[in-house]
C-alpha cells in the first residue's frame, strides 16, 4: 500500500558537506517501508513539478519516524535543506520494492559509495547474518559512521586516502580480504558496474540498487527505465522500470 | 441537481475529466491511490501494433512550471494491452479512450481493428509525438496527411475517433479543419510543445533525444489560445489539455471552448490531480451557481 501524506520535520541536520538528514514524522510510511525503498518528496515551490526520489535512510516503526539522508544537489533538494522542526513535506511512498532480506546468506556484504551510503543504515538493521558493510567516501568526512557499526563491521574506503582504504570499494574489499556469499550495494553507476563484474567473477549473488531522473515515481510514465537481459513481463520489451519493479535488481537481470 | 456530464460524438461522460495519454500508463498504478470511477474517461498510454521499447535514457527533465518528456512511446504492444490491460480498466466505472499509435497508417489501423471488438468507448489517435522518428508528428503537421490518415483510421474504427493535434504547427485551425474533414468525431489538443534543456556544467543535453516534448503549467495559455481558436474553425467538440493543475485551469479550457479536459503533468506532481481537478470544477460550478457544465462550454465573452 502506497500513502501520500503530509509528514512534519522533526529534525533537520547537515552531516556533511551538502549531505542533510532529516528525520519525519510519517505513520502510514514508516508502518509499510522496509529497507532499500524510497519516497518521493514534493518541492513546495509550484515551479517545481516533479517530486525528488530519495532512499529510506532508517525507520522507526515504534514512534513512525522515517530518516532521509540526501544531497542537497539542485533546486529542489536544496529547497527541503531549508526546512526545520514543525515544517512540512508532502510524501508519497513507500515506494519500490527495497532489498530482499530472506535468502539466508550467511555473510552478506552491503556496500555503499556517496549518497548511495544511506540505505545500507536500515538494511544492516534488517537483514540476518554476519554482515558486513564497505562505505565509499570522498574524504574522512564518514558521515553514518556510528550508525553503519551499529549492526555491521565496518570498512571504509576514501578516494583521497585520508581514513580506511586509499581508493575505491572494491580495493577495499580486496585489501581486506572480506569474504561473503552476497552482495548488496547502492551508488554511482561505475561502482556498481565494478560490483557486478566482481561477483560475477566470484560466483556469488549480487543486488544492485539503481538511481535514474524519475517523473511520477509510481511506475505509470515510463520515464526512469534500465535496460534488462530479457524482456520484462510487465513492459514487455528489454527494460524495467526502476521505480516500480526496482530500484533493486538482481546484477544479472540488468544491463549496467 | 447539478449537471457534470458531458456527451462527446455520442458518448456520456459522467464529468469532463480525464487524463491525458502517457501520463496515467493504463490506471493500474494511479488505481492504487483512489477509485478511477470518479473520473469522466481514463485516456491509456500509446498502444501499438507492436512492443515499442522506447528512448534511451534520460527520458525526462525539469523545467520551470514545466518538463521535457522523450519516452518515446514505450509500450507493451496491442496483445498484452487487450489481454492484461484493459481487462483491470474495465473494473472501474469510468469511459475508456485508448491511445494509439503507429508508424505506418497500416500500423494504426490494425491496432483500430483489433480493438473493434473490444470494451473501449473512444479512440484517440496520436498522431502528434514529437519524440518519435517515424509516425507520430510526421502524421500531424502537414494538413494532407492528417486528412489522409484521419478518412483511413475512421475506415477501419467502430468506436468515436479523436484526432490529437500537435501544437507544432503554423496555424492549428488548419489542421482542426483538415482533421473535421477527414471525419474525426472529436479533436483533443494539445499534445506537447518540442522544446530542449542544455545542462551547461555537464555541455550535454539534458534528455538523451535531445528534444523533448513540453508539459506542465508553463505551457497552459498557449494550450488555451489554440483551443479557443480550434472551437472558433470547426464544430467537432474538442478535449482540452495543456498544464491542467487543478479545477481553476480546467475551467479556463472549458471557457474557451473544450467540453472535456485531460489532466497529464499534474499526475506526477500530486497523484490525486485527476480526481482534485474534477472536485475543482464542481466547486466552481456550486460557488458560480451554475446548475448545467454544458452552460459554460465557450461561455467566454
Amino acid at each position: 500500500m502506497k500513502y501520500r501524506e503530509t509528514a512534519v520535520i522533526l529534525e533537520q541536520r547537515e552531516i556533511s558537506e551538502n549531505i542533510y538528514s532529516l528525520w519525519l514524522h510519517a505513520d502510514d510510511i514508516v508502518r509499510e517501508a522496509r529497507p532499500g525503498q524510497f519516497v518521493s518528496v514534493y518541492c513546495q515551490d509550484e515551479s517545481r513539478l516533479l517530486p525528488r526520489p530519495i532512499s529510506i535512510c532508517e525507520l522507526d516503526k515504534e514512534s513512525g519516524r522515517l530518516r532521509l539522508v540526501y544531497r542537497a544537489a539542485g533546486a529542489g533538494t536544496q529547497e527541503f535543506s531549508g526546512y526545520g522542526p514543525g515544517d512540512t513535506l508532502e510524501l508519497v511512498g513507500p515506494l519500490g520494492n527495497g532489498f530482499p532480506l530472506d535468502k539466508g546468506y550467511e555473510k552478506p556484504l552491503l556496500v555503499g559509495g556517496g549518497i548511495g551510503v544511506p540505505p545500507m543504515v536500515e538494511l544492516a538493521k534488517w537483514l540476518p547474518g554476519e554482515k558486513t558493510v564497505v562505505s565509499g567516501y570522498r574524504n574522512s568526512d564518514l558521515f553514518l559512521k556510528e550508525e553503519l557499526s551499529r549492526n555491521a563491521v565496518l570498512y571504509v574506503s576514501t578516494e583521497d586516502g585520508s581514513a580506511g582504504t586509499k581508493g575505491n570499494v572494491l580495493d577495499a574489499i580486496r585489501e581486506n580480504h572480506l569474504e561473503t556469499d552476497a552482495i548488496f550495494a547502492c551508488g554511482p553507476s561505475p561502482m556498481l558496474r565494478a560490483l557486478k563484474a566482481y561477483a560475477a567473477e566470484q560466483g556469488i549473488d549480487c543486488y544492485l540498487s539503481l538511481e535514474e531522473r524519475m517523473a511520477c515515481g509510481i511506475g505509470a510514465c515510463l520515464a526512469c527505465v534500465c535496460t534488462s537481459k530479457d524482456i520484462d513481463a510487465h513492459t514487455n520489451v528489454k527494460n524495467k522500470r526502476i521505480c516500480k519493479d526496482g530500484p533493486v535488481f538482481a546484477a544479472e537481470e540488468i544491463e549496467l | 441537481m447539478m449537471n457534470m456530464s458531458v456527451n462527446l460524438a455520442g458518448v456520456e461522460f459522467k464529468n469532463p475529466v480525464m487524463t491525458a495519454s502517457g501520463t496515467f500508463g493504463s490506471s493500474a498504478e494511479y488505481g492504487e491511490f483512489y477509485d478511477l470511477g470518479c473520473l469522466g474517461a481514463v485516456v491509456t498510454k500509446g498502444v501499438a501494433n507492436v512492443p515499442w521499447p522506447g528512448n534511451p535514457v534520460p527520458r525526462i527533465a525539469e523545467t520551470k512550471s514545466g518538463m521535457l518528456n522523450a519516452i518515446g512511446l514505450q509500450n507493451p504492444g496491442i496483445d498484452v494491452f487487450i489481454k492484461r490491460d484493459l481487462p483491470l480498466l474495465k473494473k472501474y466505472d469510468t469511459k475508456i479512450i485508448v491511445n494509439v499509435c503507429g508508424k505506418t497508417v497500416e500500423d494504426y489501423c490494425e491496432v483500430v481493428e483489433r480493438l473493434s471488438d473490444q470494451p473501449v468507448d473512444m479512440l484517440e489517435i496520436n498522431v502528434s509525438c514529437p519524440n518519435v522518428k517515424e509516425g507520430g508528428i510526421a502524421f500531424g503537421q502537414k494538413p494532407d496527411a492528417l486528412e489522409a490518415i484521419t478518412k483511413e483510421v475512421k475506415r477501419h474504427a467502430k468506436q468515436p475517433v479523436i484526432m490529437k493535434l500537435s501544437p507544432n504547427v503554423t496555424d492549428i485551425t488548419e489542421m482542426a479543419r483538415a482533421a473535421e474533414a477527414g471525419g474525426a468525431d472529436v479533436l483533443s489538443l494539445i499534445n506537447t510543445i518540442t522544446g530542449m534543456k542544455i545542462d551547461i556544467h555537464r555541455r550535454t543535453f539534458a534528455i538523451a533525444n535531445k528534444t523533448g516534448g513540453m508539459s506542465g503549467p508553463a505551457v497552459k495559455p498557449v494550450a488555451v489560445r489554440m483551443v479557443y481558436q480550434v472551437a472558433h474553425a470547426v464544430s467537432l467538440p474538442i478535449i482540452g489539455m495543456g498544464g491542467i493543475m487543478n479545477g481553476d485551469d480546467a475551467m479556463e479550457f472549458i471557457l474557451a471552448g473544450a467540453s472535456a479536459v485531460s489532466v497529464g503533468t499534474a499526475n506526477f506532481a500530486n497523484p490525486f490531480a485527476a480526481k482534485e481537478t474534477a472536485e475543482g470544477i464542481r466547486a466552481y460550478m456550486e460557488k458560480y451557481q451554475v446548475e448545467d457544465i454544458r452552460d459554460l462550454i465557450g461561455a467566454v465573452e
